[in-house]
């Protein structure tokens, strides 16, 4: 982690000089009419940005290793060892089927009020159906759940509402995104919107989509969830990451989702 | 216990060549790296990885400290007659992880 944070620091001193001269932070975004830069026809997912290589390992459906975590959620899933199963609930023919669910996370959730993502609804079901624990964020289990569950709405577009009571934690997330943060002073978008297609050392910038979350990063040499992805990104320009979980992760997620629409879920994608 | 998947063929040809493909979940933590606080992070590695086909070993590798994280194998046997096919690791402990499947040969 210490290795990574540093050789990330490396490569965005370099960039500061290349951001020096470059125009002020984008107007806020509010309609893909706004980011003609990132209008439907242009978006493009993060696979579309990674070597030959990868991207076979991500669509080979045996050598991608985040199936590994898929494979370990669908046992999870069925599990009945500590009284009803998920599967009990959510059997796939039946009216709690979860194909298509993570297509429309994170969601205002109208029990409380509060922001949930896909992780976090899966808790909520832990407690509230299941009388059991929560299982700690970026626990193997959680990512395995969360895994097996993207993936049964891999292919299928993001559709989150943004509007109504979901507005405030947009308007939150869309912040979060156009907002200098860090020693380094950049925001998400300065990367994501501005430089996309450019090489930052050895990487190439996409666009920044969440499409490929929960997924498996051969920097990692693991599986894991998409906050933990922003949190890489975050320290990478030497700011204070959030919490797993954190409020404002969940915010950006959904502003993230909604700046993906048109995107499938690839769930689990590989990464570099 | 850790993930296997395995992708073998259910049914061959008698003295056709099968490919069979094995992963299985596991760190493979080096042992040369260390925590944020300046702790070596001790080894945690598989070391041997064996298939049997009835019984009869027909492909074996040792693993080190540089094999990546949730090693993948690929190799061939010939289909010779109908039986089981075991895949078998076992970690620096000699702790054993197993998983087997049934091939049909016709
Ligand atoms: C200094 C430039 C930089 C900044 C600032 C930055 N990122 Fe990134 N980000 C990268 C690089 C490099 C990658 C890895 C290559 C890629 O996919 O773009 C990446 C990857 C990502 C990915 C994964 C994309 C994929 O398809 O795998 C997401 C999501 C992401 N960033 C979100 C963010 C968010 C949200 C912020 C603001 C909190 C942010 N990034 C800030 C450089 C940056
Ligand atoms: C006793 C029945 C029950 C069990 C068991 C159960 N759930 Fe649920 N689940 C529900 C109900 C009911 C909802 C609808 C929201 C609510 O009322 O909480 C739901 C909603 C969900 C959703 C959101 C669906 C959507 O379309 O928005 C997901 C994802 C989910 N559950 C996953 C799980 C997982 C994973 C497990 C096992 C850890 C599980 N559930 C166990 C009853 C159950």
């Amino acid at each position: 982690m210490s290795g990574m944070a540093a050789r990330l620091t490396v490569f965005c001193g370099a960039l500061i000089v290349a951001f020096a001269s470059e125009k002020m932070i984008a107007q806020e975004i509010t309609s893909f009419a706004d980011r003609p830069d990132l209008s439907p026809d242009k978006v493009q997912s993060g696979f579309n940005f990674l070597t030959a290589e990868t991207q076979q390992l991500q669509t080979d459906s045996f050598a991608n290793p985040g199936y590994l975590w898929v494979d370990k959620g669908q046992r999870l899933f069925t599990d009945s060892k500590e009284g009803k199963s998920c599967q009990f609930c959510h059997d796939a023919n039946s009216e709690g089927s979860l194909i298509g669910a993570a297509t429309r996370y994170p969601l205002v959730d109208s029990a409380t009020n509060a922001l949930v993502n896909l992780e976090e609804r899966i808790n909520l079901c832990r407690t509230r159906h299941q009388q059991l624990p929560e299982f700690i964020y970026e626990s193997d289990e959680l990512l395995s759940l969360t895994a097996y569950v993207a993936n049964l709405s891999q292919g299928m577009p993001f559709d989150v509402v943004v509007d109504g009571d979901a507005e405030p934690f947009f308007n939150q997330g869309r912040e979060y995104f156009f907002q200098r943060k860090g020693q380094l002073n950049l925001a998400c978008s300065q990367c994501h919107d501005d430089s996309w297609g450019k090489m930052l050392r050895g990487d190439r910038i996409s666009q920044g989509h969440s499409n490929a979350f929960p997924g498996y990063r051969l920097e990692w040499q693991t599986f894991g969830s998409l906050h933990r992805r922003i949190r890489d990104c975050d320290v990478g320009v030497r700011a204070e990451p959030y919490q797993l979980g954190a409020d404002i992760y969940k915010s950006l997620e959904l502003y993230l989702s909604w700046r993906a629409a048109d995107l499938h879920i690839e769930s689990p994608g590989v990464r570099r | 216990m850790s993930t296997i998947r395995i992708a073998a063929p259910t049914i061959a040809n008698k003295g056709e060549v099968i490919e069979l493909k094995a992963m299985i979940q596991h760190e493979m933590e080096t042992g040369y790296r260390r925590d944020r606080f300046g702790k070596e992070i001790t080894r945690d590695i598989l070391k041997y990885f064996e298939c049997f086909y009835n019984g009869e070993s027909v492909f074996k590798a040792e693993f080190f400290a540089a094999i990546a994280a949730n090693p993948f194998l690929s190799f061939f046997t010939t289909a010779t007659e109908s039986g089981t096919l075991e895949f078998r690791w076992i970690d620096q402990n000699g702790v054993a992880s197993s998983q087997s499947v049934e091939l049909e040969v016709s």
